[in-house]
């Protein structure tokens, strides 16, 4: 048996910003099936266009169009792409100075294998099929037929490109404002050895915690050091199903993923023989009759349901116990 | 200015944690380590920071629950960088010398194959032009080592003795996760795997954790017999896109080492998590030939992440305690193909 549990876990969220005028004219730009960067003190192209002159530090307002096409000043072989990338299918990820810049912009190139790529190479633009105004309408580049320079192509003869442009229908020229970017990442989540077991434990019917060996505080669900001592909490011990509602909360408001109709009750329940409360629902009592002090227990669900999770019990209940006196439980809140 | 040495060290590296990501119970064994080191308990401890990642652990304000490692009831003197602990050694560095404490321990850790680490890095890039792309470590790294090949600056033969070397050194770390040097042409004989890096040019994925403890002046001289002193510490910075930087070229860390005083330095052990960002390194930070890199077999050897940094000035202070050489150098790099740079001098008297 392996040391610790672990579960698949995903985190996501969109990330919505705001661009300001430099990017937004770039991410507009890209929309419209433009590329825009901007003249920097130097005299330099930059694509995508810096917010900041990087010498003098003003804001940057020298915009300049550049081609659609490029040439390939560094690449990488992508043998296994990872989630999100232009491509899942091996590419090369590659620097290209597009015609009229001085500076590469990175992206994706599509190519069958790395015999197919080299520096120097001529590439173009492949734009997205819907563009929604991020580096993403830029599909990736892709070969542009077949000759090979060391010498960068002046942007005025890039006929083919300002075709394209004129083909697009958004010519709006309005800058994008905002921008929201997906974020999703993948992870195997393990618990530390101590939470393992107070896991393993639930799916026989037990609550398991942990004792520092310095103060003797019982933690659960237990913690793999004492908080208080900064060691590790060494004794395993078991824990009764009853306790006593140390303070709650009433819940009225309605969220995403809610499973449970509000108004209920969420409290902290310090158990029987615990010097920490742990959190878990109060029901079969009207929400307003739920008070400190209140005596409970532990409602388990049908043993064939069970499983690692602290979900094995579906909630605690009223033992209908005298309340516990507050000194009991003062040092807990 | 005060004198400040590191006076402890604990380590450990694995390519995987069986544990949880907030590395809890990795870390009080290295604390106790330290505290065996320096004859205290925490209760010595001024100051502490740690380095580390939400993005590696996967849930917000991870570090809080790494304090539990700590004991912080009471509550303690405490900070976080969200990178290297090397910055948070700069960091409880800085405290020291304000006269607020005497005495720091910095931590740095990182469980790397909770996620898919070269992905879970592309949330460090610029969010509007690089992170929607998920451009992965591995081919920012390639795209480096293809800019300086093709610059002839460096090749395959070059990046791979310096594989050979790490590794061979590498024999006689304990801690390290990939060891055994072969040979410079059996290296080149192994197939490409993102051309233009084999799999032993990048760094293994790898947890682990680390802690140093810094002290000041008499307190340093009190734990221990020839304390590392820290006679020169420096950091700089490049601009993050990638495009405007010339990727052969690492100005930041050019401009740490000028701040430094390298004369006469025996030893530098190198944050180069790829084959070719040592070669980067050797010539921005101006080391001699006759300086000996990455004794203990360096990053391409273990390279837990956001302590990797941390572990190099760590490795060569013990260059210092035990005698073997006087003058040496931790360096640590974070951020995309070494956009960010820190040296850290150390000598073993004051
Ligand atoms: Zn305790």
């Amino acid at each position: 048996m392996s040391r610790t549990l672990s579960a698949p876990v995903t985190v996501a969220f969109d990330y919505t910003r705001s661009v300001g005028p430099v990017l937004g004219r770039f991410l507009g730009g890209l929309r419209d099936g433009r590329l825009v960067g901007a003249r920097t003190s130097d005299g330099r192209v930059v694509v995508p266009p810096p917010e900041y002159d990087p010498v003098t530090h003003a804001a940057t307002d020298d915009f300049v169009e550049v081609a659609a096409t490029g040439t390939v000043t560094s690449w990488s072989w992508v043998p296994e792409p990872v989630k999100g990338q232009p491509l899942d299918r091996p590419f090369a990820f590659a620097l290209v100075t597009l015609d009229g810049a001085d500076v590469p912009l990175l992206h994706a190139l599509d190519v069958a294998s790395p015999a197919d790529v080299s520096t120097g190479m001529r590439v173009r633009v492949r734009w997205a099929e819907e563009r929604v105004g991020a580096i993403t309408d830029i599909a990736c580049f892709e070969p542009d037929g077949g000759f090979e320079t060391g010498a960068r192509a002046p942007s005025s003869t890039s006929e083919s490109v300002v075709e394209e442009v004129a083909q697009q229908p958004s010519r709006n020229h309005e800058p994008v404002t905002t921008l929201t970017t997906p974020v999703s990442l993948d992870y195997l989540y393990a618990a530390s050895p101590e939470e393992s077991a107070f896991y393993r434990g639930l799916l026989e019917g037990r609550i398991l915690g942990q004792r520092c060996p310095v103060c003797h505080k019982v933690y659960v669900p237990p913690r793999s050091a004492c908080p208080v001592d900064g060691v590790a909490t060494t004794d395993e011990v078991e824990l009764a199903h009853v306790g006593t509602v140390t303070t709650f909360c009433i819940v009225n408001v309605p969220f995403l993923g809610q499973r449970i109709t509000p108004p209920y009750v969420s409290a902290y329940v310090l158990l029987d023989g615990a010097d920490i409360a742990f959190l878990h629902l109060i029901l079969d009592v009207p929400a307003e009759e739920v008070r400190m002090g209140m005596r409970v227990e532990a409602v388990w669900k049908p043993r064939d349901e069970w499983g690692t999770t602290i979900e094995n019990i579906s909630h605690f209940r009223p033992t209908g116990e005298p309340d516990a006196d507050f000194a009991t439980y003062q040092q807990h809140l | 200015m005060r004198d400040v040495a590191v006076v402890g060290f604990a380590q450990r590296q694995m390519s995987e944690f069986d544990g949880s990501p907030t590395c809890v119970e990795l870390l009080v064994p290295l604390f106790a380590e330290c505290y065996e080191q320096t004859g205290w308990n925490r209760h010595d401890i001024g100051f502490w920071c740690s380095g580390s990642s939400d993005y590696l652990a996967g849930r917000s304000f991870s570090f809080v629950s790494a304090v539990d490692a700590i004991g912080v009831i009471p509550p303690v003197n405490e900070s976080h960088v969200e990178m290297d602990a090397a910055w948070a050694l700069y960091e409880a560095w800085l405290k020291i010398q304000t006269g607020e404490v005497d005495t720091a321990l910095v931590y740095g850790f990182g469980k790397s194959s909770a996620g898919v680490l070269r992905r879970t890095l592309a949330l460090q890039l610029d969010p509007y032009n690089m992170t929607p792309l998920w451009p992965d470590t591995v081919s920012l790294a390639g795209l480096q080592a293809r800019a300086g090949i093709d610059a002839a600056l460096w090749d395959e033969r070059a990046m791979a003795e310096v594989v050979n070397r790490s590794l061979t050194d590498a024999e006689k770390n304990e801690y390290a996760v990939r060891r055994g040097g072969s040979s410079v042409d059996e290296l080149l004989a192994r197939p490409m795997y993102a051309d233009p890096l084999r799999k032993h040019d990048c760094a293994p994925v790898t947890d682990g954790a680390a802690a140093i403890v810094l002290a000041a002046d008499d307190r340093a001289r009190s734990v221990a017999d020839r304390p590392a002193w820290i006679t020169s510490i420096a950091h700089s910075v490049d601009p993050i896109s990638m495009g405007s930087r010339d990727l052969t070229r690492s100005p930041s860390a050019a401009a740490a080492a000028r701040s430094a005083d390298f004369d006469g330095l025996e030893v530098a052990e190198l944050h180069a998590p790829f084959s070719h960002q040592e070669l980067v390194l050797r010539s921005e930070l101006g080391l001699p030939d006759d300086v000996r890199l990455n004794p203990s077999g360096g990053p391409l050897a273990g390279n837990p992440m956001f302590t990797g940094g941390l572990i190099r000035i760590g490795e060569a202070a013990r260059r210092v305690w035990d005698g073997s050489a006087s003058k040496v150098l931790g360096h640590a790099t974070s951020g995309p193909a070494l956009q960010q740079n820190l040296v850290c001098v150390m000598e073993g008297q004051s």
